[in-house]
């Protein structure tokens, strides 16, 4: 059976690559900070670059690179109109704490909630931090996992070049 | 080769042409490998004999997911051979745990094969997946979500297990079946919708079946659970409750008592830009849920019971992590989250961020159930248990502050103070021990070259009379963004009571990371201690050698 399965997935793979469409994000109804369902079919920048980035509470890189992006938000937005969601995947030993934190914080982009990983999961997120890029019709266009002081630029080079900005 | 059909009967179902099957599919996936090459340290006390013939250990996976418009399906291949020092042996093996494929429009989604999920908060049914700790309770049945109408989501689940690689057979262990509700009222009463105060309800119940093939008691062969929530969120201010109750259900760990299980589980939270306080209460009594009642260790859980102390990001304030005590705490937890305004005399030219945080986790009291029957005897009621009666017994105490402050643009500092107390006879095991009070200092010191060169520095400090003794840490990284980094660590037990084993542990590590890759390569030691993920905690054997960590998505 499992040289049988195998199979099948190698076959798809083969014949996908090289025809394969650029990745949606997927399709997965996770939580608002105040625990309502959203679907990731909402998380949309009419035309403009999204940026996706899964975080913890536990996770000070993770933090450190959403400080980075808060710094330069309202510049970056004016510039070029991105959009920026951080997904926290911690679970319900932590949730009730992301809000304050991120109040505490004075975040200023979206936060959500994935409590048991269901987004990271569809979405192949091992290691947090862990943050996509899409464009304006909502493609992956690039990620990066990990963050050093100073990555946020490279991101905003390329975000730059999504909105057509140079 | 049943899960087979399964997957090619959904394909046919999604009726679709051949080459749209590949031309409109999107593949992705993941992939990651643990490697560890162990060498003896006479120092650490480890010897060849200790290694014996396993000298390499890998953990490894791969994650492909097919989607294509509604339909989608997925595998993971996962190979432990031989799993990584302080894995569980159970975890050897090689093979596909994870297979599935799934339907999902607006209105009903279903899921065949294994999967994940979670009612509320998880307090009667989660399944998830940690791959640092190797935990995997991942679900092997079928799962419907229904969404009626706007606001309403309705789950049910059945299935079994995954138990390391031990296949289900034969009523080898139980069988888990679970219904939940949630409903928004603010999207289904009429004129609520604009209300000021926003409204969540859910309800859930969960039941395992498990024969009964004990040659001395008489065992409930089917354990019903229930649990219901509640969130209000008004403007600035959230509260949210769960209260769940099982029947009596005598287990391995609960020392077969046959007394019912409840937990309690609230939070209320008042936040606003630049702050933010949340208080958390729990109260958790014999509440342990397991598919299989024989099972002891970190298995085969239905239910989780999150412990809501903060989880910590240095390594010496991690030292000495809580876990759950699921035969009985009550606890709570208080956090302030503040920011210092920019501009103001403490604030300066960036703001400054302060956290405050507080928690501490008790035993619940326990009287007999009569005279002449000790506390938790098996097969009796075990105990009483006023439901507002927090023992004396100090389980965890953790209070900490932590300031973060961007002094210039070339500097930013984090300071940590903590104050701990750990039971670390309930805690690891270690019966007879005393508890261990310390205090720890962490100071993170970030210092920008460039834009893109910056270097790290850790020191941190524990100061404890018990356990071990005493600990400082230092570490420096250096890291050119968003390619490169560069790490040397040393952790100095020097105040260990022997004199000998007043060991260095000290790492040397390098990373390369470009778009999702990552490889890590680090070359030291490891010292003893725990790894806790989500509330979940595996024991770590002290060790030597080289790791490496390749990863990848795409």
């Amino acid at each position: 059976m499992r040289t049988s399965i195998f199979a099948l997935f190698a076959l798809l793979l083969f014949y996908s690559v090289g025809s394969l469409a650029q990745s949606d994000i997927p399709q997965v109804t996770i939580k608002t900070l105040d625990g309502k369902p959203f679907s990731t079919s909402e998380i949309t920048n009419n035309g403009k670059p999204v940026i996706l980035s899964f975080w913890a509470l536990w996770c000070k890189p993770c933090q450190k690179e959403l400080d980075a992006f808060n710094e330069n938000y309202a510049d970056w937005q004016e510039e070029t109109g991105v959009k920026i969601y951080a997904v926290s995947i911690d679970d319900s030993r932590s949730t009730a704490r992301v809000m304050p934190m991120v109040n505490g914080k004075a975040w200023e982009f979206e936060v959500l909630l994935d409590p048991n990983s269901d987004l990271k999961r569809a979405m192949n997120v091992n290691m947090i931090p862990h943050t996509f890029l899409l464009d304006g019709e909502g493609k992956i266009v690039s990620q990066h996992t990990a963050y050093f002081e100073g990555a946020e630029f490279e991101l905003y080079e390329k975000v730059k070049k999504i909105a057509g900005i140079e | 080769m049943r899960k087979l059909w399964i997957v090619f009967f959904l394909l046919a179902f999604t009726s679709v042409e051949a080459q749209d099957f590949l031309d409109k599919a999107q593949i992705n996936g993941s992939f990651q490998i643990d490697g560890q090459f162990y060498r003896p340290d006479d120092a650490l006390g480890i010897t060849d004999s200790i290694i014996g013939g396993r000298k390499l250990g890998l953990n490894g996976f791969g994650n492909i997911t097919y989607t294509l418009g509604k339909f989608s399906a997925g595998m993971r291949y996962e190979a432990f051979l031989t799993p990584l020092a302080g894995f569980d042996p159970l975890q050897e093996g090689n093979g596909f745990p994870y297979l599935w494929a799934s339907y999902q429009t607006d209105f009903v989604g279903v899921t065949v094969g294994n999967f994940y999920e979670q009612f509320g908060n998880g307090l009667i049914l989660r399944s998830y997946e940690e791959w640092t700790l190797g935990y995997d309770n991942s679900i092997n049945g079928m799962r419907v979500i229904l969404r009626p109408s706007a606001g309403i989501t309705i789950k049910g689940v059945y299935g079994t297990q995954r138990y390391f690689w031990q296949k289900y057979e034969n009523g080898n262990r139980g069988i888990v079946r679970g219904l939940d509700a949630e409903v928004d009222l603010n999207q289904t009463i009429k004129g609520w919708e604009s209300a000021p105060v926003r409204v969540l309800v859910g309800a859930s119940g969960v039941s395992k079946y498990q024969k009964d093939n004990d040659p001395l008691y008489n065992l409930p062969e089917n354990v019903g659970a229930w649990a219901g929530r509640v969130n209000l969120s008004a403007g600035k201010f959230n509260f949210a409750t769960e209260y769940a109750y099982k029947i009596n259900d005598p287990s391995a760990l609960n020392n077969f008592i046959y007394r019912e299980g409840q937990a309690v589980l609230s939070s209320l939270s008042y936040s606003q830009p630049g702050l933010g306080v949340v208080l958390q209460l729990k109260r958790v009594d014999n509440f342990s849920y397991k598919s299989d009642r024989r099972v002891n260790g970190n298995a085969v859980d239905i239910n989780f019971i999150p412990p809501i102390n903060r989880v910590h990001s240095y390594s010496l304030a991690a030292r000495y992590p809580y876990a759950t005590q699921p035969n009985g705490e009550m606890g709570l937890q208080f956090q302030l989250n503040y920011k210092i305004p920019k501009g103001s005399a403490l604030g300066g030219k960036y703001g400054t961020g302060i956290a405050v945080n507080f928690s501490q986790v008790n035993d619940i009291v326990r009287n007999p159930v009569n005279d002449t029957t000790l506390v938790n005897t098996s097969g009796t009621l075990g105990y009483t248990s006023d439901f507002f009666k927090v023992s004396d017994s100090v389980f965890f105490r953790d209070f900490n502050i932590e300031i973060e402050k961007k002094i210039n643009s070339k500097w930013k500092a984090v300071i940590q103070y903590m104050n701990l107390h750990y039971d670390i006879a309930t805690i690891e095991g270690h019966a007879g021990e005393p508890a261990v009070k310390a205090h720890i200092g962490v100071l993170d010191l970030t210092h920008k070259f460039t834009s893109r060169k910056s270097l790290r520095m850790e020191l941190q400090g524990l100061f404890t009379e018990q356990d071990e003794g005493d600990w400082a840490a230092a570490m420096l990284e250096y890291s050119i963004a968003p390619r490169w980094f560069f790490n040397v660590a040393d952790q100095y037990n020097y105040g260990h009571p022997e004199a000998d084993k007043r060991n260095h542990y000290y790492t040397v590590s390098m990373g390369y990371l470009k778009e999702s890759t990552r490889v890590a390569l680090t070359y030291g030691r490891q010292s003893e201690g725990v790894v806790c993920v989500g509330g979940v905690c595996r024991q770590v054997p002290a060790s030597s050698g080289l790791t490496i960590t390749i990863s990848t998505n795409f």
